[in-house]
């Protein structure tokens, strides 16, 4: 939309409504939304005890970015997030690939894979906490049995975070799945006839009929799992929180230890932080993908 | 923000529902809360001293309320006393953890009350602020240590070391006997401190003034040679590779599984583990033994104490008589009767008058001559010093698990300490 036709826009536009039918729905926003959002602005730039504030500047903020494991939490986050996100792409795309073809007990397949969306994260991460264990878990055990010895999964702090980011995988990826199914189940019976009659073989089908016309498909998964990648924190907390040590801390378990051990105002400083990590990772994020889905 | 206006309001209107208390001595009536953590022992306890509080005062009801322990109950803890919504007795620690709740504004003052008189003046001193005393003591005093497998030791015949060298050797011979020598539980983070806190008598013993230093933001664990022993201590250990093959998963119900059925044959940890080893495996309680960490020196041999977590009233209860009466129940005598029953003994008691059963168990009778005339003892850090850095247990997971060396640990937590002490406002930082 350009600037003339927003212009015009508004001068056509008259209030649809009298001003007290505002009023309820402005409190709520100011109350719960707008109040807290400029509260915790000021608040960051505090030394907070929730009984009293001193004001001590962006003196928060330089702790924070001395925190030694600040930075790596934030490259961990990124980590998290590009792995999520990618492997929910592949493995979503060609999940529902299988799942729009012809195959035997298609709706009840489709309701397996979501079926872990459902559950609670903090049982999903308590469950392979159990399984993932080093000596006891099931996984190392199986492993056990044809003779290899698995790995300390969770507490080998080179491997923590990955361990944590494929079942985050597992638990998500139906979710992926499904959009891709809208998708794929809306691409125009057409274009495959089109391609038939060209001649092309099934993979050229996949790569140059499927794939392109899914786009919108994965421009909303990769933005759906980018962000709750970046933002992730109740699995991390109830596998690892943030171990060994600081293996596997991302910005949002860094956050909540700050708040649990009374450091108000740090935390605070850490949502600023985090909230314009997404919007400096996200907004150009969602600015490409939307471009070339325009030039579709 | 929101959420805090919110429970404001809601504990403006539970002090609204104001109740008459009866004068002092005479039957107690009317109806308090009680917030206790989620430990087997702790609520095991609270039900105790409620039933036979009740009994003694039919007029009178008590709510047990349960929150969990460790970080998340120190946020529950802080949230509702900020808020208001604090329930009128509740349990919490001692020492730097209890000056981070703001007691002055927060709690009542108990200084005056007669039971007091019966308090050592030791556990006084880690419940006072401002010149007031705020609590009473909720458990016996308690040790940090090492528990060791009575049965291991009898079969090597081993002797108890009193010198960390010693400590070591006996860990070579363990370990070369095919045995996990020391037990580590990352599994719970907190488990993992123990290395660190218990060596601060060792501490003490050559630097008498760390505490002091410390707390002016003069003396640094990691340029003070005698606490750095500590992290090494913990780092001698892994790379020694006397740990058991679990350390990063194991728990802390598994580490006093594993040293009561000889599993393996040392833990290091607080004496406050009896109770639950008493409780988990009776049928070892019996094999497990216990002997403060190693120094350098045998001579002065020593333990470090923890004072017990106490109990508090807050500021906010509508029934102060009845929390009163109920606090000075639990800080008599006849409390301690009632927990030696329930849980059985765990230590000694901080309050005159209270008596340790004749049969205590053996890692109890172990600690008793570190108390006694010519044993040594010495607080821990925390209760000589507000500052306690809460990243600790998770640098201790990284020391001990060969992630960061010892002397990098120690600086680590330096920085973590300073952060404590600008929350806390104290001066020099």
């Amino acid at each position: 939309m350009t600037a003339s036709a927003v212009a015009t826009l508004k001068t056509q536009r008259r209030p649809l409504y009298p001003g007290w039918f505002y009023a309820p729905a402005a409190v709520v926003y100011s109350v719960l939304f707008l109040a807290p959002t400029f509260a915790s602005l000021y608040f960051s730039l505090t030394r907070w005890t929730l009984f009293d504030a001193t004001f001590i500047g962006f003196d928060n903020f330089a702790q924070f970015f001395r925190e030694p494991f600040l930075i790596q939490g934030l490259v961990n986050t990124v980590i998290y997030a590009v792995i999520t996100s990618g492997l929910k792409v592949v493995i979503g795309m060609l999940l529902a690939v299988m799942l729009t073809s012809q195959i035997m007990a298609r709706g009840y397949l489709r309701s397996v894979i979501f079926f872990p969306v459902l559950v609670s994260t903090i049982g999903v991460g308590m469950t392979f906490t159990v399984l993932m264990h080093p000596t006891m878990g099931m996984i190392n055990q199986t492993l056990a049995m044809i003779g290899i010895k698995g790995p300390g999964w969770l507490v080998d702090p080179k491997l923590a975070l990955f361990s944590v980011a494929l079942v985050d995988v597992w638990k998500g990826v139906g979710l992926a799945t499904v959009i891709y199914i809208a998708g794929l189940v809306a691409i125009p019976k057409d274009y495959y006839e089109a391609a038939r009659i060209d001649g092309a073989t099934k993979l050229q089908n996949f790569f140059y009929v499927t794939l392109p016309l899914s786009r919108p498909a994965t421009a909303t998964v990769i933005t759906l799992s980018f962000i709750g990648g970046l933002r992730t924190f109740d699995l991390i907390w109830a596998m690892t929180k943030g171990g060994p040590g600081f293996a596997s801390d991302t910005v949002a378990s860094v956050i909540y230890k700050q708040y649990q051990a009374g450091f108000y105002g740090l935390s605070t400083a850490g949502n600023v932080v985090l909230f314009i990590l997404i919007a400096v990772l996200v907004v150009p994020l969602t600015m490409v993908l939307n471009r070339k889905q325009g030039h579709e | 923000m929101t959420k805090t206006k919110l429970f404001a309001l809601m504990g403006a209107s539970t002090i609204g529902l104001l109740m008459t208390a009866n004068a002092v001595n005479a039957q107690q009536s009317g109806n308090l809360s009680f917030l206790i953590d989620n430990g087997p022992q702790s609520v095991a306890v609270a039900e105790a001293w409620v039933a036979a509080y009740t009994e003694k005062n039919p007029d009178a009801t008590i709510d047990i309320e349960v929150r969990p322990g460790g970080g998340e109950g120190d946020n529950i803890v802080k949230t509702r006393l900020a808020t208001g919504a604090m329930s009128d007795v509740f349990f919490y620690n001692s020492g730097s953890l209890f000056q981070a709740i703001n007691p002055v504004q927060n709690l009542l003052p108990l200084t005056n009350e007669p039971f007091q008189a019966n308090v050592q003046d030791s556990f006084k001193s880690v419940v006072s602020a401002g010149g007031e005393v705020y609590g009473a003591p909720f458990a016996p005093a308690m040790g940090g240590g090492i528990f060791y497998n009575k049965p291991i030791y009898e079969e090597l015949g081993l002797e108890i070391p009193k010198t960390w060298d010693e400590f070591m050797a006996n860990n070579e011979k363990i370990k070369a006997a095919g045995k996990t020598a020391v037990i580590q539980t990352y599994g719970d983070t907190w488990s993992s401190q123990l290395f660190v806190l218990a060596d601060f008598y060792n501490v003490l013993t050559e630097v008498p003034d760390f505490a002091e230093k410390y707390t002016a933001g003069e003396a640094k664990f990691a340029t003070t040679p005698a606490a750095l022993r500590g992290f090494e201590k913990l780092q001698e250990t892994h790379d020694a590779g006397f740990f058991n093959a679990d350390f990063g998963a194991a728990t802390y119900p598994d580490g006093l599984r594993m040293v009561a059925t000889g599993e393996g044959a040392h833990y290091p940890m607080l004496t406050f583990g009896i109770g639950a080893i008493a409780e988990t495996v009776p049928d070892h309680i019996q094999d497990v033994g216990f002997f403060a960490q190693p120094g350098d020196s045998a001579e002065t041999n020593g333990l470090t104490t923890w004072m017990p977590d106490s109990i508090y009233v807050a500021k906010s209860t509508a029934n102060p008589d009845l929390a009163k009466d109920f606090v000075a129940f639990v800080a008599s005598p006849e409390g301690c009767d009632v927990r030696n029953e329930a849980v059985g003994a765990t230590g000694p008691y901080m309050i005159a008058g209270c008596e340790l059963p004749a049969d205590v168990p053996p890692a109890v009778a172990d600690m008793l001559p570190y108390f006694q005339e010519g044993g040594h003892n010495g607080p821990a850090l925390e209760f000589l010093s507000p500052i306690k850095g809460p990243a600790l247990e998770q640098i201790t997971v990284e020391v001990g698990s060969g992630i960061r060396p010892a002397a990098e640990g120690a600086a680590l937590y330096d920085e973590d300490v300073r952060k404590q002490a600008q929350q806390l406002g104290l001066a020099g930082w």
